[in-house]
């Protein structure tokens, strides 16, 4: 791999292609992003900020659109 | 910043960034927001590194810089409003909070979004819209050696297509629902008209040689423990089996109209109207590509640089690009026609299928509802996250529904950007 960024998803460390979304971090290792209110497991959908499906909790803020956030060194993101 | 834009635009995919540039090389004082980290739309995403950017892209970026473009992106435009000295603003929200930025004039590039059609098991991980997976592929998600499917409609899909071949994707299937007769006969029109566009598409084909394409198919159905494991395909009478690992999923595009209805912004056929120079029913208020008829980028960039030349009052400037835009409207026309849905789309949800995901409404309950305000108070369809803009589209498709005009915010946003629109003294159109 090239020059890649380390962050902390779900507890763990993974590492995921310099200016990679989180959104493109959560598909890269199989996470789901929130889970629904009936308890379906989700994922992103649309990639432009729309859908909010993507939305999971990143260096502590609740319900980020992780589609619009590019991962930086050291970032958490946790889902549910 | 505290002064006043001279001309504010909103979203940089193609044609914000020609309209920015052209209306600051006309001298103008101008701003360029966008809710995504980096400009060029979703078209010519960047982002990541690794993956190169178009030419005209950075054409763009390189007259934007130079004429001194204030590019604002990560910023999402949630309000609207006036200042108590009467100057209107566009309240944006972002990481570090809010800020209200004031303009004279304002070209709204708002772009599309996908049209996602319910089908059962949509829901599962693994499906994606079709420029959504592009969109993840070009931002770090790693698809080499994936068995993708590519469905629903439109000239996106094939060059979804060509870039996930390229990027190491095993492209499963093409699966369009417009007849192939439908798309020769868009080709006929465009060789001698658009002999460019003709040419992409032939290019996009020849680089993905060799995968199946499925005219006059679709997806009915995908089914998997947990995340997709494998999706029929129909073409009405005869269906059959495929695996996949990946689905992208788009039935065309449908405008992002929101902002322009909350300015008030008068709409035709669900677009948003506009006078010759690109002007709304707003004065001062401009609207250009997607928004007003969806077209692709070359129409986007056309009507960005006639807004940008309107709104610096170089009318004669504008008025030389009219017969370019023109020749851009008729293939709005041509594509709306090639690309029209059929019939049997309709009957793809069945009773416990999603149709609102925000709020886990599914299609059992909705059908029993006569209106899109009937649906929202008897079963919080659209009342989620989204406001309604995935469901909405297809409700209007499923049920004919049509959903009222947006009220602010035109994005969920933080109680403190809400809670300032009332000290500002904000004012509503």
């Amino acid at each position: 791999m090239k020059e890649g960024t380390a962050i902390s998803l779900n507890g763990r460390i993974v590492e995921v292609p310099k200016g990679a979304t989180v959104a493109a971090a959560l598909l890269q290792h199989g996470a789901g992003s929130r889970v629904s209110i009936s308890g379906e497991a989700r994922q992103p959908l649309c990639g432009m900020g729309i859908c909010f499906e993507c939305r999971a909790s990143v260096n502590g803020r609740a319900h980020q659109l992780t589609c619009q956030l590019v991962c930086e060194p050291g970032m958490v993101v946790v889902t549910e | 910043m505290s002064g006043v834009y001279d001309c504010l635009v909103i979203g940089a995919g193609p044609g914000g960034l020609a309209a920015a540039a052209t209306a600051a090389e006309a001298g103008l004082q101008v701003g360029l927001e966008d809710d995504n980290p980096a400009a060029g739309g979703q078209i010519w995403r960047r982002g990541n590194a690794a993956v190169s950017v178009s030419h005209s892209a950075e054409q763009w970026m390189e007259r934007i810089r130079s004429a001194k473009v204030d590019v604002l992106c990560g910023w999402r435009a949630t309000d609207a409003g006036t200042d108590a000295l009467g100057t209107p603003f566009i309240r944006v929200e972002g990481l570090g909070g809010f800020r209200d930025l004031r303009y004279r004039k304002l070209i709204l590039a708002t772009g599309a979004r996908e049209l996602f059609l319910p089908f059962p098991g949509w829901t599962l991980p693994g499906i994606y819209g079709a420029g959504g997976l592009q969109a993840f592929a070009k931002s770090g998600f790693d698809v080499r050696g994936m068995r993708v499917v590519l469905a629903g409609t439109g000239p996106l899909l094939m060059a979804v297509t060509a870039h996930l071949h390229e990027a190491g994707a095993k492209i499963v299937a093409v699966v369009e629902q417009a007849p192939l007769s439908r798309l020769m006969s868009l080709g006929m029109h465009l060789a001698p008209s658009a002999p460019g566009k003709l040419m992409e598409g032939l290019r996009y084909r020849l680089r993905t040689m060799g995968t199946k394409y499925y005219f006059g198919h679709w997806v009915s159905e995908a089914r998997g423990d947990g995340k997709l494991e494998r999706l029929t395909i129909t073409n009405g009478s005869e269906s059959f089996a495929v695996e996949a690992d990946l689905l992208g999923v788009g039935y065309h595009l449908v405008p992002n109209t929101e902002l322009a209805q909350l300015l008030g912004c008068g709409l035709e056929n669900g677009f948003v109207r506009v006078e010759e120079t690109q002007e709304t029913s707003c004065t001062s208020i401009y609207c250009i590509g997607e928004a007003t008829g969806i077209g692709g980028v070359d129409k986007a960039q056309v009507e960005g640089r006639i807004a940008g030349f309107s709104a610096a009052g170089r009318i004669e400037k504008a008025r030389s690009l009219f017969a370019a835009r023109d020749k851009q409207l008729r293939f709005v026309e041509r594509l709306a026609a090639a690309f029209a849905l059929r019939e049997e789309l309709r009957g793809l949800a069945q009773e416990n299928t999603l149709v609102c995901r925000c709020e886990d409404v599914p299609h059992g309950a909705l059908r029993e509802c006569h209106s899109w305000r009937e649906a929202k108070l008897h079963t919080r369809c659209g009342m989620g996250p989204c406001q309604g803009r995935i469901c909405g589209p297809a409700t209007q498709f499923l049920y004919g529904w049509h959903a009222p005009a947006p009220r602010p915010p035109v994005f969920p946003a933080s109680v403190g950007t809400i809670a300032a629109v009332d000290e500002a003294g904000v004012h509503h159109e």
